[in-house]
């Protein structure tokens, strides 16, 4: 690794800019060459935009009750026979335009998908980090920890501490703290696979010169972590913070689902399928059917963006 | 040998400890028991009898000691919802559960191992990337967006099929079975077939990857080379020596099958332990709920300790390893 500064001039000048370093890189490289991969692309961007900017696309505020009118609850899409003008994909029993119900969900998925895959990673990569670099007994209790941890899988852990929190909160859970509960319990069912991977690289870089040399002019072993171990470590996390986000989305959807996560009152998508699930019988699929589907579409999409930055950054496979 | 089982066996109840503890916590900590037993009108007296009589007075640790004593028995106190025995509730529903849970595991395997199959013999063809194409989708939809959409597809637009519950069931002794009535066959297709995806593409894939692997091995150019059959090599051998790995993954799965049941439970209303665990969660329902977690628990630790022994009885090199670390 050779910085600016050390390289000679005319070796400099010779170099090609920064964007075309990225546009010639291998990544963007077999970026461009799946269509499959620029498809996915496309449409996590386009629903990523839609929930980003939820407030100046949909037609009408979900949250804004003076905008909602029971009259118009249960309206079907435009193109089907009473559809009505602004309700494009029609509306649920409340009311509310599907349409805008869907961007404004998205964005309470994407936002608890994220922030619990942040958390989780935080967790993971700390803890692993710290077992690989400490080892001895503080090593085996966390891996334990760990092993103890992935006998039971993602959602029942999600659904212990929502329940938990039910009771450590009673009835007054609003919905501020429901929106941290979700956080809170995702991210904490989703740490093991970062500690166990950063464990692993992390065993391998500390037997590097580069550490021993950083140890030798007496780094404290929290920065010499965290600021030199951290970035040689982190390649593969990032697979596995793309994987792990679809699983967190489809958690909280699932969570969602079975109505212990957000309100009604405040959807994200799964809580829109579980409302149109009553409806399903009756004819009235358009309330679970939409929402279902940008779901399923989402969720697809990124785990399509995952395979490909995991073929991608794996040189075995070049 | 029996080192090996004894350690692993150790193992097993170390983790079996942590997750009693865990469910003690719950219990003990999480909400006070007695308020929860009792009514609004029982005096202060009344309240001090019973906590002194549940043992709530005495020192943690023994506490705990009764717990998992208890826990062993299978006693797991009362409901605070049905005020019954909660062994009682899960061995009602237990049968239920049970039963959705091996028949989905028996679809994945009978589907799931053809298709991996046939996509390892004929990679290039346009059945197999259809196979794949459809088999990401099964690892993308969520298990009650499949539900919801079979649901759609099959009771509501077509009419066929029920959409919730488990038809007639018989009672045959303790254990209550759907299989032996029309109503209750008819009720099972659709909730096995949700719950079976996922794990129908997991084996899929599975067997994709590893017949591709054995096929690459010399011992199957040689079988080739003595002019053995396609269908004998295909089969004969290199089915057979994928077969274990396959069978390892499905034992470990059959765990999460029961755990994950509960998702498609709830969407067809299917009356097992895990709407019983739902329920319980919606309603602070702490004694269902540790009680829940211990046996899910134990079935996974059994399963995974079956599925080590088996392994080390099969593979010598494992029994060799694990004396060599320790």
């Amino acid at each position: 690794m050779t910085t600016a500064a050390e390289t000679p001039p005319e070796v400099l000048m010779r170099r090609p800019s920064r964007l075309k370093a990225i546009l010639d890189s291998d990544l963007i490289y077999s970026f461009l060459r799946s269509r499959v991969t620029i498809a996915a692309a496309i449409v996590t961007l386009v629903i990523v935009l839609g929930a980003v900017f939820a407030p100046y696309i949909a037609p009408k505020n979900p949250y804004d009750l003076t905008q909602i009118s029971i009259l118009d609850s249960n309206n079907p899409p435009i193109w089907m026979e009473g559809g009505q003008a602004p309700y494009v994909l029609g509306t649920d029993d409340q009311g509310r335009d599907v349409f805008s119900t869907i961007l404004y969900g998205s964005r309470q998925s994407l936002a608890i998908g994220l922030m619990a895959t942040v958390l989780a990673g935080i967790l993971g990569i700390s803890l692993g980090l710290i077992a690989g670099y400490a080892g001895g007994t503080t090593d085996a209790f966390i891996m334990r920890a760990a092993d103890v941890q992935s006998t039971f899988p993602a959602i029942l852990i999600a659904m212990l501490i929502d329940g938990t929190s039910r009771a450590l909160f009673g009835e007054q859970r609003n919905e501020q703290i429901v929106f941290w509960v979700m956080v809170l319990s995702i991210g904490l069912s989703f740490w093991v696979q970062y500690a166990r991977t950063v464990r692993g690289s992390t065993l391998v870089e500390k037997s590097k010169d580069y550490v021993l040399a950083a140890r030798l002019i007496g780094i404290a072993p929290m920065k010499i972590l965290f600021r030199h171990v951290l970035p040689n470590v982190v390649g593969p996390v990032l697979v596995i913070a793309t994987i792990n986000l679809a699983l967190a989305i489809i958690t909280e959807a699932t969570l969602s689902f079975l109505g212990l996560g957000l309100p009604p009152t405040q959807p994200s998508l799964g809580t829109l399928i579980q409302i149109g699930q009553k409806y399903l019988f009756a004819g009235e699929w358009w309330i679970a059917i939409f929402p279902g589907i940008t779901l399923a579409a989402l969720v697809l999409a990124v785990n399509l963006l995952g395979d490909w930055l995991r073929d991608a950054l794996n040189p075995k496979l070049r | 040998m029996l080192a090996f089982i004894i350690r692993r066996l150790l193992q097993a109840v170390i983790v079996m400890l942590t997750v009693a503890l865990i469910a003690f916590t719950l219990f003990r900590f999480v909400g006070d028991p007695v308020n929860m037993m009792v009514g609004i009108e029982t005096t202060a007296e009344e309240r001090a009898q019973l906590r002194q009589d549940l043992g709530l007075n005495d020192p943690i640790p023994i506490q705990f000691a009764r717990f998992v004593a208890n826990a062993a028995r299978l006693n797991f106190g009362n409901s605070y919802q049905f005020k019954t025995p909660v062994i009682d509730l899960i061995a009602d529903r237990f049968p239920a559960t049970m039963e959705l849970a091996f028949a989905s595991a028996i679809f994945s395997l009978l589907i799931g191992i053809p298709m991996g199959v046939y996509t390892a013999l004929h990679r290039r063809s346009w059945r197999s990337n259809i196979f794949l194409a459809a088999s990401l989708i099964g690892i993308s939809l969520p298990t009650f967006l499949i539900g919801i959409l079979l649901i759609f597809l099959f009771p509501v637009t077509l009419g066929v099929l029920p959409s919730f519950g488990r038809g007639e069931v018989l009672r045959l002794g303790f254990w209550t079975t759907g299989l032996l009535t029309t109503s209750g066959l008819k009720a099972l297709i659709l909730p096995a077939i949700t719950l079976g995806l996922f794990q129908m593409t997991l084996i899929m894939r599975l067997v994709r990857g590893e017949m591709l692997e054995v096929l690459r091995t010399d011992y199957i150019k040689f079988a080739r080379a003595r002019g053995l059959s396609d269908r004998a090599v295909n089969f004969g051998h290199a089915l057979k020596n994928t077969l274990v790995p396959v069978m390892t993954i499905a034992g470990l799965q059959l765990g999460s099958i029961i755990a994950f049941a509960l998702i498609t439970e709830s969407v067809f209303q299917w009356p097992g332990m895990g709407l019983l665990f739902l329920k319980a969660v919606q309603n602070v329902d702490i004694p269902i709920m540790s009680a829940y977690l211990l046996l899910v628990a134990f079935i996974f630790v059994t399963i995974n300790l079956i599925v080590d022994i088996l392994y080390a009885v099969v593979d010598p090199r494992i029994r060799i390893d694990a004396s060599a670390t320790a």
